[in-house]
Order: structure tokens, then C-alpha cells, then sequence
């Protein structure tokens, strides 16, 4: 008896051992690509490391920190991002499902829909930063010639018109992305389901919020998990369309500035990190607070 | 409470495949009615529609004296309990069987009230706050059951309700079911491609063929009294017999034996020609068992072939010997009878008494009851009837 026991957990000791070894190659690479230089702007984080006058270094400790927590641009690009993160998010999870919604029940064409659907994914986001901005250039765009607009709006020149249309541009690029996820989640809720649920007496609406949202909260939490952690590092877009004028700056902008700009290594790598603890928190959000539970009651 | 008819009613799908062909039924208030039939014949297509959850393509059908072709599942007050339940994953039972009563806005104390008594009847009280997930599958089947029966329905449709469990609890939701049925005094359709299940639960039952309805019947009409060649050989278990015939003057000729006919099977045959002739398996015996009826029957041997032993009775195959075999596999197959089609026309299984001496390979005996002959057209598959 007890020995039957010693080879099983023999068996299952060199299994796990061996589970281990066959991620050690994967386990390392990831370490020297990504722990590595996130310990390395931790370390330039605490230090006072300025390109323009190398020879005032030192360990400054938490100044750098305290010095952009102090500072109101900090604040300011933090309340960009965040906005710009939730408005977009929130557009792109509501037209994401619809879009989900018509793939999964479109009866001719499936495949020719799914593909068109994911050409904006395909383009690379800076192509299509400038492609939005072209099209909301104050002369040359073809927007301010549509009807109903004025024909000299000036898109950029001001904070909240700028911020429209870098979520239009965010919005149109990773809809795409959030729908196939969220198809994803629609296509393992079995039919019946819908079928019990007319004969129960669900209208359509119902439906949908009583049977096929709860049943796609795994889903809809992945696809929000990651849009939200794309999002909140959003760069290219607002580097492209107005380079953080009009205080649309991004932290992720804000962090590039202060590095590859001012050359000031020790504030940039604070700012970094600080985006980091950020992207951590939301990340641990997600998973820790909403995604404990599958709908049907065991845990995942 | 409420009847339903069925009046031509049509489905073809969009691929043009007509998977119910001009049904006509009439299922009457109370009544428990089963749809019976192989696999694809179209009962399922045919239950939905009667829900709503399939458009009726032509045709009639009314639910309570009202023609509901174009209302919604939600608008025909009828429930359903389906092959794999479709329970919903996220809600407990107490809200599976209570979702439909919500929808409806009820109030939520005689919710609460209802479902607990519903499940006080199908014992599940102690399981109403856990999720479908964690259930055992009899009890997911008594919660898709409950479900259906809180609502208080007009009519309960049950598509094939137990045929994910095993076969012991097979046997004992039968019962159940048959019993709450018989209680609740509701309407009730119940597809099921099992004939023993559709013999001993219904009031009545109708056989269904690829899409077209073949015999609505009592069990006890459906076994005796079968219209044609497909009933005659769904119905029963094991199948009934069909060996080929001659009819000659007041006899009728089979490989193994001549057996004189009854006025009622002259008046079948109507003259002499060419029959199929359907004996079940329990009216063949062992002529050293059969006693004082020895003489009100047939006696004719034949070299035993396969015994299987069931213990309380014995199935002993013995080949008919026939040369026209092929004729009966053609109607067979032209009724739709895949199991004799595939060659095994020419075996004839007999049900004796455990005390049968019946060896494989030996020579038996075998006593056949003249009267219990049935005859059916080589051509149509149709019974012969007087
Ligand atoms: N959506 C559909 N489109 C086209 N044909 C269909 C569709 N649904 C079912 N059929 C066809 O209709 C016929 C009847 O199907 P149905 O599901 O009613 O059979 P069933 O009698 O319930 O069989 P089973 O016992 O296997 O459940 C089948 O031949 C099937 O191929
Ligand atoms: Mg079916």
C-alpha cells in the first residue's frame, strides 16, 4: 500500500520536475528580456542620472519619485491616460460585441465577414494614426467637408477635439481585436440555452443580458484586461497626431520625454516604473477582483 | 389545460429538406402523447415547432382551441424540457426553475413558494441553492423538469428527456415522470426514440417514419394491430419475424411449415398470392412445453442456429430457410427497416420459457400460434386486414 503510494508520488515528482525543465528555456529568455531591464530602470530610478551632465550621478533614492509625483504634468498625463483608456475601452467593448453579435450569427459570408473585420488590425498603428490625421487636417482632410461641420474646425487645436479623434483612430484600430475575443467567448455558449430561454418567455433583450452576458464575463474580462493594459501605454497615436500638445499627453509620452528628450535617465526610469506599478495594479485588478469566478461556479 | 392539433403541418428547411411531411395529430387535453421514431425522422423538428422554436412551413396548429403559427415560444404558454436539459450554467437551481416565473414578474414570495414546492415533489430541495454544474445527471434531469413544471403550463414538451442517463435511472424516471403526468393532469409530448419507453409511458403513442406520421395508437393496437411493415418492426423488442409467404388455398406456405388460416386471414389474403408474414417472436414455443394447446397450433422443427439466455426467457434463432429472403430485405428496407435490410431476413428468433431444452446446433420443436399471424403486402409494406 504505502509503496503503491511512494511510486505515484515518485511518478508525479519527476513529472513536475520535468514540467519545470521544459520551461526553464522559456523561463529564462523571459527573464533576460524582461525582468532584466525592468531591475534596471528600477535601479536608474533611484539614481540621479542626467545624460547632459554625466558626471552628477549618485544615489538619490526616492527623490526622483517624489520629484514627479510632485509635479502637476504627472497628474495631468495620468488623467489623459486614464480617460483616454476608459472612453476608448468602454466604445470599443459596446461596438466589439456588436460586431461579435453579427459575426457569430451572420449565415452567408462568415468567413468573408470575419476577415474584413479584422483588416484595421492588420495596419500598423502609426500608418493609421497619420490616415486619421489626414483625414481631420483642417484643409486638406475630407472630414471638415462633410455637411454639418464647420469647414475650418481646427481638430487639434484644442484639448478635447484632439482627444475625440485619437479615440476615434484608438477605437477604429483595436475593435477588431476586442470583438474577436469576445466571439471567442459567444461561441462556447451552447444554443439550447436560447432555445430554453424563448420557451421560458425571454424576449431578445433578455436574452442577451440574462443568458449571454454573465455566460461571456471569462471572456469579456480577457478581452477588457488586455484592451486596458494596451490602452493605458498608448503611444504611437498621440505621437503621431499631436505630440502631447494641448495637454494630451500620455504618460508613456510623458516617460519618453523625459528619457530619450531631456536625457534625464533617473526621472524617465521613475516615470516608467511608476507606468509599470500602474499597468501591475490594473492587471491585478482584473484578475484578482473580477475574474476569481466562472459563472458556473467553480473557480478557475 | 389544453389541446393541440396538428393540422398538415409542414417543415422544410431552408436547404429544401421536408423533415416532417403533412402531419396531422390531435392531442387531447390531458393526454400524454409520444412521438416515437428512429433517429432523423423529424420528431424533434416536429416537438419545435409546436414550441415555436422552428417556423411551421405550411399548415395548422393550434394549442387550446387557437391557431399559434405566428406566436413566439413566450406567447404559446408552453414548457420544455430538453435532451441535454440546457440548464443555465451561471444560475443556481432555485433560479433555473424560477427564471420563467421571473420573466413573467411574478411576485418573488410566490417564486419562492412555487419552487420550493416544486422541489419538495422532485426531492431537491436540499440541492436549490447549488449550481447546475455540481449535480448529478439525474438530478440536472429533475431540475430541467422542475423548470417546467413551476411555470404550470398549458402543455409540457419533453424532446428525448431521458436519454443522457443510465439505463437503471432510465427505468426509474420513467416511473416518475409517468407519475407526475398522471398527477398534474397537463398536456404532455414526449419524443423519444426508445419503443420501449414509448410503450410503457404513453396514452397514446404516434410512430413517425422520415417525416410522415405512420400509426397514432394505443401501445397495446400499436403491437397488436400494426398498419404496415414499419411498425410492425419498430414496435417490439426483439423485432418481429418477417419470412415470406405463399398463400394457397386456406394455407399459407412458409419455408418451415404450412399453417392453415383463420377466416380472418383468408379475408387478409383475399385469394391466393404472395405475402409477407409477420410473427412475433412469443408466439413460437417449445412444442414439449406447450401442453393441451399442442394441437390448436402448428408443430415444426428446425436446427437451433443461437441461444441467448436472458435469464427469465430464452431467444432461440433458427434459419427460415427461405429462397425469397431477398424480397422480404427489399420491403424491409423500402419500409425503412434498417435491421432487417442489412441481412438479417432470413433469421427467425424465437422467446421461450427458461425450461426450454433449446441447444445451438440441436433440432428443436417449435410449436407457432396460427392466430397470430400478420400479413403484409410484398410491394406497399402495408398490413393485409380483412
Ligand atoms: N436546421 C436544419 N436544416 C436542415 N435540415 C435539418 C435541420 N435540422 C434538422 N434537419 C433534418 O431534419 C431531419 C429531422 O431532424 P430531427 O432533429 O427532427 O430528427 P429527430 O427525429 O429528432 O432525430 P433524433 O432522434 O436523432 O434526435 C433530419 O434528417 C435532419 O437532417
Ligand atoms: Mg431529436
Amino acid at each position: 500500500m504505502s509503496q503503491v503510494k511512494t511510486a505515484i508520488s515518485d511518478r508525479a515528482r519527476s513529472e513536475r520536475r520535468l514540467g519545470w525543465l521544459l520551461c526553464a528555456p522559456a523561463a529564462i529568455a523571459m527573464l533576460a528580456v524582461t525582468a532584466y531591464p525592468i531591475g534596471y530602470a528600477i535601479v536608474l530610478s533611484l539614481q540621479q542620472v542626467d545624460l547632459r551632465f554625466p558626471d552628477e550621478g549618485g544615489f538619490v533614492g526616492l527623490q526622483n519619485y517624489g520629484a514627479v509625483l510632485s509635479s502637476d504634468l504627472w497628474w495631468t498625463d495620468l488623467f489623459n491616460t486614464i480617460f483616454l483608456s476608459v472612453i476608448s475601452v468602454s466604445i470599443e467593448l459596446c461596438l466589439g460585441m456588436v460586431i461579435a453579435l453579427v459575426m457569430h450569427r451572420a449565415i452567408f459570408g462568415r468567413g468573408v465577414v470575419r476577415t474584413s473585420v479584422l483588416i484595421p488590425y492588420g495596419i500598423v498603428t502609426v500608418v493609421a494614426a497619420f490616415s486619421w490625421q489626414f483625414a481631420f487636417a483642417p484643409d486638406t482632410g475630407f472630414i471638415n467637408h462633410l455637411p454639418f461641420i464647420a469647414d475650418d474646425k481646427d481638430w487639434f487645436g484644442e484639448r478635447f477635439s484632439a482627444f475625440s479623434v485619437i479615440i476615434m483612430a484608438e477605437v477604429w484600430k483595436t475593435t477588431p481585436f476586442m470583438a474577436l475575443l469576445l466571439l471567442a467567448g459567444l461561441t462556447t455558449i451552447d444554443d439550447g440555452l436560447y432555445d430554453a430561454a424563448k420557451v421560458d418567455g425571454a424576449s431578445a433583450w433578455q436574452r442577451f443580458t440574462r443568458i449571454t452576458l454573465p455566460l461571456m464575463k471569462p471572456a469579456i474580462l480577457v478581452a477588457l484586461l488586455f484592451r486596458t493594459l494596451d490602452a493605458f501605454r498608448i503611444f504611437d497615436t498621440i505621437f503621431i497626431m499631436t505630440n502631447g500638445a494641448q495637454d494630451t499627453q500620455s504618460v508613456s509620452i510623458l516617460g519618453y520625454q523625459q528619457l530619450i528628450s531631456r536625457l534625464n535617465l533617473g526621472l524617465g526610469s521613475a516615470v516608467s516604473v511608476l507606468i509599470f506599478v500602474c499597468v501591475l495594479f490594473i492587471a491585478v485588478f482584473f484578475v484578482k477582483f473580477l475574474g476569481a469566478r466562472q459563472p458556473d461556479g467553480s473557480s478557475t | 389545460m389544453a389541446e393541440i392539433v396538428l393540422d398538415k403541418v409542414t417543415k422544410k428547411y431552408g436547404d429544401g429538406y421536408e423533415a416532417v411531411k403533412s402531419m396531422d395529430l390531435e392531442i387531447a387535453d390531458g393526454e400524454f402523447m409520444i412521438l416515437v421514431g428512429p433517429s432523423g425522422c423529424g420528431k424533434s423538428t416536429a416537438l419545435n415547432m409546436i414550441a415555436g422554436l422552428e417556423d411551421i412551413s405550411e399548415g395548422e396548429l393550434s394549442i387550446g382551441g387557437e391557431v399559434v403559427n405566428n406566436r413566439a415560444p413566450r406567447d404559446r404558454d408552453i414548457a420544455m424540457v430538453f435532451q441535454n436539459y440546457a440548464l443555465y450554467p451561471h444560475m443556481t437551481v432555485r433560479e433555473n426553475m424560477g427564471f420563467a416565473l421571473k420573466l413573467a414578474k411574478v411576485d418573488g414570495k410566490e417564486i419562492d413558494a412555487k419552487v420550493e414546492e416544486a422541489a419538495a415533489t422532485l426531492d431537491l430541495t436540499e440541492h436549490l441553492d447549488r449550481k447546475p454544474a455540481n449535480l448529478s445527471g439525474g438530478q440536472r434531469q429533475r431540475v430541467a423538469m422542475g423548470r417546467a413544471i413551476v411555470r404550470e403550463p398549458k402543455a409540457f414538451l419533453m424532446d428525448e428527456p431521458l436519454s443522457n442517463l443510465d439505463a437503471k435511472l432510465r427505468v426509474q424516471m420513467r416511473t416518475e415522470v409517468a407519475e407526475l403526468q398522471d398527477r398534474l393532469g397537463t398536456t404532455t409530448v414526449y419524443v423519444t426514440h426508445d419503443q420501449t419507453e414509448a410503450m410503457t409511458l404513453g396514452d397514446r403513442v404516434a410512430v413517425m417514419k422520415s417525416g410522415v406520421l405512420q400509426q397514432v395508437d394505443s401501445p397495446g393496437n400499436l403491437y397488436n394491430d400494426p398498419v404496415n411493415l414499419f411498425v410492425a418492426g419498430f414496435i417490439g423488442s426483439p423485432s418481429m419475424n418477417f419470412i415470406h409467404g405463399q398463400v394457397n388455398g386456406g394455407e399459407v406456405e412458409l419455408p418451415f411449415a404450412t399453417i392453415p388460416l383463420n377466416d380472418d386471414l383468408k379475408g387478409a389474403a383475399g385469394g391466393d398470392r404472395e405475402v409477407i408474414c409477420g410473427i412475433r417472436p412469443e408466439h413460437f414455443e417449445d412444442a414439449e412445453l406447450i401442453g393441451d394447446h399442442l394441437g390448436d397450433g402448428v408443430t415444426f422443427e428446425a436446427k437451433i442456429n443461437l441461444v441467448e439466455s436472458m435469464g427469465s426467457e430464452l431467444y432461440a434463432y433458427f434459419e427460415s430457410g427461405s429462397e425469397e429472403s431477398g424480397k422480404v430485405e427489399e420491403a424491409a428496407s423500402a419500409a425503412g427497416l434498417e435491421a432487417l435490410a442489412g441481412g438479417d431476413a432470413g433469421q427467425v428468433v424465437t422467446r421461450l420459457p427458461p425450461e426450454s431444452k433449446a441447444k445451438r446446433g440441436e433440432t428443436l420443436k417449435f410449436w407457432v400460434d396460427p392466430d397470430r399471424l400478420l400479413f403484409f403486402d410484398p410491394e406497399s409494406g402495408n398490413r393485409l386486414k380483412s
